[in-house]
């Protein structure tokens, strides 16, 4: 098993961004909950920044709280809440996807290894 | 709570607050109509007050209620003299409800409550995908 933070194991750079994705998922679903709480502000990961900390060796908590951002509200409502539910669908839906190609790109990797160690 | 919060505590925690102030909707909307005899007996709307509940271990946020309490309104006085219920000068007193914003606020929350259940089926999806590898 190689090391997630590498780049180079045998899932490249989608072990740290399934894992990164994984935790963008939480936030966002944390952001929904919260959508009638008076004073919550919504957050969300800067991916990149995450993905780039990852890679360059920090730990995958470490990765995610340093990259996390307050939503900046478009109008925000009067009980100091931040969440706007097109908002946060538009980025939960986003992040699904890019965790679904994620896995495909692990998937057929553990495809391709499997056959080769079958030699078929 | 053990552990770290996961999608499906919070997705709990949502759906049950969501659930409290639907709950609290209809019993203003079931009062709507409902007299009293003194000022200080007329029913006053219920509001379910939220709050963030914040996991330190995962960096997740979930929803608790934090309590259930009685809107502060003035009830209506109404003259009404045949009532049983009327006081002496022939008034009685009915509760303050806003049908239009309780309606509001239902609708409001069935669509949070919706939200919520679409991203965790989302979500769980994704996890079955992953733990199946298929």
């Amino acid at each position: 098993m190689s090391d997630p933070a590498s780049n180079t194991g045998l899932f490249g750079i989608h072990a740290a961004a399934l894992q990164l994705r994984g935790a963008r998922m939480g936030l966002i679903a944390g952001n929904i909950a919260n959508a009638a709480t008076p004073g919550y502000k919504a957050r969300d990961i800067d991916f990149a920044a995450a993905l780039k900390a990852r890679l360059s060796g920090a730990g995958a908590d470490q990765a995610t709280s340093a990259a996390t951002r307050y939503r900046a509200p478009v109008m925000s409502s009067l009980d100091g809440n931040t969440v706007e539910l097109g908002t946060e669908q538009l980025a939960f839906g986003e992040n699904a996807v890019g965790y679904s190609a994620s896995l495909s790109f692990i998937q057929s990797r553990v495809a391709t290894v499997t056959r080769a160690l079958k030699g078929e | 709570m053990a552990g770290p919060m996961t999608l499906f505590d919070l997705a709990r925690g949502g759906l049950s607050a969501q659930l409290v102030r639907m709950n609290a909707a209809a019993s203003n909307l079931a009062n709507a109509s409902s007299v009293a005899t003194t000022e200080a007996d007329a029913y006053r709307p219920l509001r379910p007050v939220f709050a963030e509940q914040l996991d330190t271990k995962s960096g997740t946020s979930s929803v608790k209620v934090t309590g259930v309490y009685r809107q502060q309104a003035t009830p209506v006085r109404r003259h009404e003299p045949g009532h049983p219920l009327a006081d002496a000068n022939g008034d009685v007193f009915a509760a303050p409800v806003d049908e239009n914003a309780e309606m509001v606020e239902m609708l409001d929350s069935s669509r949070q409550y919706q939200n919520l259940v679409e991203a965790l089926s989302t979500a769980k999806q994704l996890m079955l995908d992953t733990m199946r590898m298929k």
